[in-house]
């Protein structure tokens, strides 16, 4: 690389703090009693995800993190937080309950953790390999030809988000 | 380049940062002197020549002011707005080439980048609207949401228009390939596009909508909405919007140089320099002045029509018919 003082040092506290930034916005995601403060916990996490693509050489996908996920979802969910919130604390739950499903919470969490960190050091993952120099028209290419398949599957996911929130907004409603 | 790269950025850093400042506090002068000139009457003239050390005795008063935060106010929120609205303009003009050598940083995806940060502001303006905790920030702030999102489409339409015709993200490259004469500016390309004056036209209305300016002024409305999400800052929280505000109008106004007037290109074909950009830049940014002073704001709904049934069918038909001409010829 380039003779720029400190590189390696640099690289690293960047690692970091795009660690710490993920941590800390999932932690107000998670802990804010505020709906809203829960978005803004949502966008700083998406901001140091795209600060994580970045620092894997994936400009592109991290200023399309920042684009969508930021840009977009963030907005379009304070967007509709701001025109339904009762602005009023959500009820206290039973103390009791609450901490018993905290608990399976935790445990659930925890074991997905562990499964994941397990299939990702032991697994025996064939590295990617690194198609075109990463210019608009490669990416173009490469989405429409080698992963398109995974390109439809997104659009399904966004299929399926779009039903789940029509059935949970349909249960609460009573027929007239 | 042992030492020349920091000191590269560190330059740069500092010049990106006083650009914006002195721009901020210039253009409420060159406003305030332009409305004062179309509305027949001097402007301001008292403080310094012609009124040329007005902005600073602004700055002065506005740093001097307390800066309130009202009781039940979303503390945080509040405090962070202005700030969120600042930042991702500063960090957009990161990638902005004044010249052929002059940039901070020469990246790739460039022009994506501008717009991925140029998307935070609508959350900017929309928590400190809602962090007030006021009637008419929300209503602002509610307008706000929707008149973005409606001129982002258009916008981004225009944008992969271009994209397809450059091929290329990298604004550099965008710049360089406009090299020539007049008539090699995208603006004036119509052997690619007929309709390329059109879609900078509907690129310059969009960038008057994103940059919040009248006449599609939904976030400060001071006609009905007091100051609209503004309404509750003052002192230097009130500043740094206006100075936001001001920093995305640079922003924008570049992007149109870079995009469709061939940035630091001379029109005639000889001598480019980092001059003819601010040339350019500056008379894209007096015409956002003088279109304020110009035309009414409109109302809400004919805003929404004209995004809605004007400008997205005209942009999608424009980047169909370049696509279509780029297979054909």
């Amino acid at each position: 690389m380039t003779a720029f003082p400190a590189a390696d040092q640099l690289a690293a506290g960047i690692f970091v703090i795009c660690l710490l930034t993920m941590g800390i916005g999932a932690l107000i995601a998670v802990l804010s009693i505020r709906i809203i403060h829960s978005v803004c916990g949502l966008a700083i996490t998406c901001v140091g995800l795209a600060g994580l693509y970045y620092f894997l050489h994936s400009p592109f996908l991290a200023l399309m993190e920042i684009l969508i996920y930021v840009g977009a979802v963030c907005v379009t969910i304070v967007f509709a937080i701001m025109l339904s919130e009762p602005d009023e604390p959500a009820k206290a739950e039973p103390r009791a309950a609450a901490l018993a499903w905290s608990g399976v919470a935790v445990v659930i969490a925890a074991a997905i953790f562990w499964g994941l960190c397990h299939l990702g050091t032991r697994g025996n993952w064939p590295r990617p390999a690194r198609t075109g120099d990463g210019s608009i028209a490669e990416i173009g290419k490469a989405l429409l030809t080698n992963y398109s398949m995974a390109f439809e599957l997104i659009s399904l996911a966004l299929l399926v988000a779009i039903l789940g929130a029509l059935a949970v907004a349909r249960t609460g409603r009573t027929r007239p | 380049m042992e030492i020349g790269e920091p000191l590269r950025l560190v330059l740069f850093l500092v010049g990106i940062l006083s650009f914006v400042g002195l721009n901020a506090a210039y253009l409420v002068w060159v406003e305030r002197k332009g409305a004062g000139r179309f509305q027949r009457r001097p402007g301001p003239t008292e403080v310094g020549y012609a009124g040329l050390l007005q902005p600073i005795a602004d700055a002065i008063k506005l740093l001097s002011k307390q800066l309130i935060v009202p009781a039940g106010v979303d503390r945080t929120l509040f405090r962070a707005a202005p700030l969120l609205m600042m930042a991702p303009a500063m960090m957009s003009l990161v990638v902005i080439p004044w010249s052929e050598s002059l940039a901070a940083r020469n990246i790739n995806v460039g022009l994506l980048m501008i717009f991925a940060f140029g998307s935070i502001n609508v959350m900017a303006i929309m928590l400190g609207g809602w962090s007030s905790r006021n009637k008419y920030a929300i209503i602002s702030a509610a307008r706000v949401v929707s008149q973005n999102v409606a001129y982002e489409i258009p916008m981004l339409l225009v944008v992969i228009t271009m994209i397809m015709i450059t091929g290329t993200m990298n604004l550099n490259e965008i710049v360089r390939q406009q090299a020539g004469s007049l008539f090699h500016w995208n603006v004036f390309r119509v052997w690619v596009n007929p309709l390329m004056p059109v879609t900078f036209l509907i690129f310059f209305i969009c960038m008057l909508a994103e940059t919040n300016r009248a006449p599609f002024d939904m976030a400060e409305a001071e006609s009905e909405l007091v100051a609209g999400a503004y309404t509750e800052y003052s002192g230097m929280g009130f500043g740094v919007f206006f100075m936001a505000e001001y920093a995305n109008i640079l922003l924008g106004c570049a992007l149109g140089t870079v995009l469709f007037l061939g940035g630091w290109q001379s029109p005639i074909g000889v001598w480019p320099g980092v001059f003819w950009f601010l040339l350019k830049m500056y008379l894209l940014v007096f015409t956002v002045v003088w279109i304020r002073w110009t035309f009414p704001r409109t109302q809400f709904y004919g805003l929404l029509n004209l995004s809605w049934k004007i400008l997205i069918p005209v942009s999608l038909f424009t980047l169909i018919l370049s696509g279509a001409m780029m297979k054909l010829f």
